[in-house]
């Protein structure tokens, strides 16, 4: 199946490869998907946790092009949002700037899910580090 | 040599025409058009005439007499007809038929449909060499058993089943045997005689002919093979298989035929010792490579090989000037990873992560260096960027992970 452009552009030149420490407690870590499926997602953020924007993202990806093209899309995104503002990135966004086929949809929602997975663990160690401390908004 | 891109390595899936086997076909197309059943003017003489001499030519690469090869339209008519034709004319006898896991959807679905119509199959599992051995076959043999149905080298992995030996049994036990034999004619010495075999079909296409013309072969002499017939029509091809003979296709696969008779031994010879090579650099220089199937009973050209920690669509995008195939051509379209590979043990993850390399006629010592540098730097890329292969380095043990599955 051909691929668009879009998806070749980032899986030649995928953005923030790499990865942050997990240990940090600015870092939230998202790992979705399952080798047996054929797609594992870790998508990484590290909070500013004074302004609560993301100043940087990394993924690594074990899957197709378009399982590499979401992620590296997803952490782009996610940079210079705050945590709030990251939630809102839905897979149907994802699924038309990558103009991805129904085959590859499966993609977009591991990518979606590996920034909500990521956010959620930067709040959990949030509230552990500070559990009374003032609500983030976030936390319905 | 310079190369010229892309790099054809699926030869499994389909093989180009030989250019002698156009020059063969064309005085056929516009000029010696008749039709090979008219019987009573010159057009028709030199249509049956081209098409008797491609009779002898396909039958003599497979060691067969030329009277017992029907002309189809490929291999998975061919299966059918066997499949759907014995189940038929000795349903009286029995309905046992037996199979594998691991054959070509053209076997399977024939046999599936047959279960669904009250007939009884065994389907044979391989160990994770890929190979079906004749005790399998001997273990499953039943009084009311009347067909084996067993290939000759599987499609993605080209691993030969214990062919000979199965025809060995079937002729004890006097049932019949038939063998997709698709992959292996005109790669590798088949002869029905030597092999006891009672059916056969092969393909024109995967052996440098026409697409859209096989045959079947079915054995005349102890036993006279008898079929009923899946298409009815005008009664050719001794009214096993109606239809107008498409005489430019049979032209092309005699043409073939004779010239994989004629070069089988310098291109095997040569296409193994560059598959050989590829193997042995690529897996040489990356760990966690893996050969699938047994490396010692194979097809010399075909190769299939697991790449952990990577995702096998993912390399094959890495490589894109070379043509491979992740999974086999017929199932690439869909997500589902090689049930060949899964019925041999092989992991899903790894069943994810395989290519298969066809090499052919075509194929040249410069293509398959340039294949195992692109290779390897692909599949180093996508390692670089596999959360998988981090936890790996990092010595966690996959198999101890929770996924977060979908």
């Amino acid at each position: 199946m051909a691929y668009s452009e879009k998806v070749i552009d980032h899986y030649e030149n995928p953005r923030n490869v790499g990865s942050l420490d997990k240990q940090d407690a600015g870092v939230g870590t998202g790992i979705v998907g399952a080798p047996e499926c054929g797609d594992v997602m870790k998508l990484q953020i590290q909070v500013d946790q004074k302004t609560g924007k993301i100043i940087d993202a990394k993924f690594k990806t074990f899957g197709c092009g378009s399982a590499i093209a979401s992620s590296s899309l997803a952490t782009e995104w996610v940079k210079g949002k705050t945590v709030d503002e990251a939630l809102e990135i839905k897979n149907t966004d994802i699924v038309n700037e990558l103009s991805l086929p129904p085959v590859k949809i499966h993609c977009s929602v591991l990518a979606e899910d590996a920034i909500r997975g990521a956010i959620a663990d930067y709040q959990s160690k949030q509230q552990a580090k500070q559990p009374q401390a003032q609500s983030t908004g976030s936390e319905g | 040599m310079s190369l010229t891109f892309p790099i054809y390595l699926d030869h499994n899936a389909t093989t180009p025409m030989d250019p002698r086997v156009l020059e063969a076909m064309m005085p056929y197309f516009c000029e010696k058009f008749g039709n090979a059943s008219s019987r009573n003017h010159a057009f028709g003489w030199a249509a049956e005439d081209a098409v008797s001499t491609a009779r002898g030519q396909v039958a003599s690469l497979i060691g067969a007499d030329a009277k017992e090869i029907i002309w189809t339209s490929g291999s998975t008519e061919s299966n059918n007809l066997a499949i759907k034709g014995v189940a038929e004319m000795y349903k009286e006898k029995g309905k046992h038929i037996i199979t594998a896991v691991h054959e070509h959807k053209a076997v399977i679905d024939p046999c599936k449909r047959l279960a669904k119509e009250g007939y009884d199959i065994t389907w044979l599992e391989p160990d994770h060499t890929g190979i079906i051995t004749a005790d399998q076959v001997r273990e499953a043999v039943r009084e009311d058993t009347i067909l084996v149905t067993i290939m000759w080298a599987n499609n993605e992995i080209g691993t030969l089943n214990e062919i000979h030996e199965i025809g060995k049994i079937c002729k004890e036990k006097s049932i019949l045997f038939h063998t997709d034999a698709t992959q292996a004619v005109g790669k590798i010495p088949v002869s029905v005689q030597d092999a006891g075999v009672d059916l056969l079909s092969a393909s024109a296409h995967k052996m440098y002919g026409p697409k859209g013309v096989g045959c079947l072969y079915v054995r005349r002499r102890r036993p006279r093979v008898r079929l009923t017939p899946i298409i009815d029509g005008g009664g050719h091809e001794r009214g096993m298989r109606s239809g107008t003979l498409n005489v430019t296709g049979i032209v092309g696969f005699g043409a073939a035929a004779a010239l994989c008779q004629q070069e089988m031994d310098k291109d095997s010879a040569r296409l193994e010792q560059l598959r050989d090579r590829l193997e042995k650099s690529i897996l040489s220089q990356l760990d966690g490579a893996a050969i699938n199937g047994t490396p010692e009973k194979r097809l010399p050209q075909t190769s299939n090989i697991s790449f952990a920690w990577v995702e096998g669509e993912s390399l094959m995008m890495a490589i894109k000037e070379i043509a491979v195939s992740s999974g086999s051509a017929c199932t690439s379209a869909s997500l589902e990873p090689s049930y060949v590979l899964k019925s041999m043990g092989v992991g899903d993850e790894l069943a994810h992560s395989s290519l298969r390399f066809g090499l052919g006629r075509i194929t040249t010592e410069e293509e398959i260096d340039y294949t195992i540098e692109k290779v390897v730097a692909g599949v180093n890329k996508l390692r670089e960027l596999s959360p998988l292969y981090e936890m790996v380095q990092e010595g966690v043990d996959l198999s101890t992970v929770q996924w977060a599955e979908h």
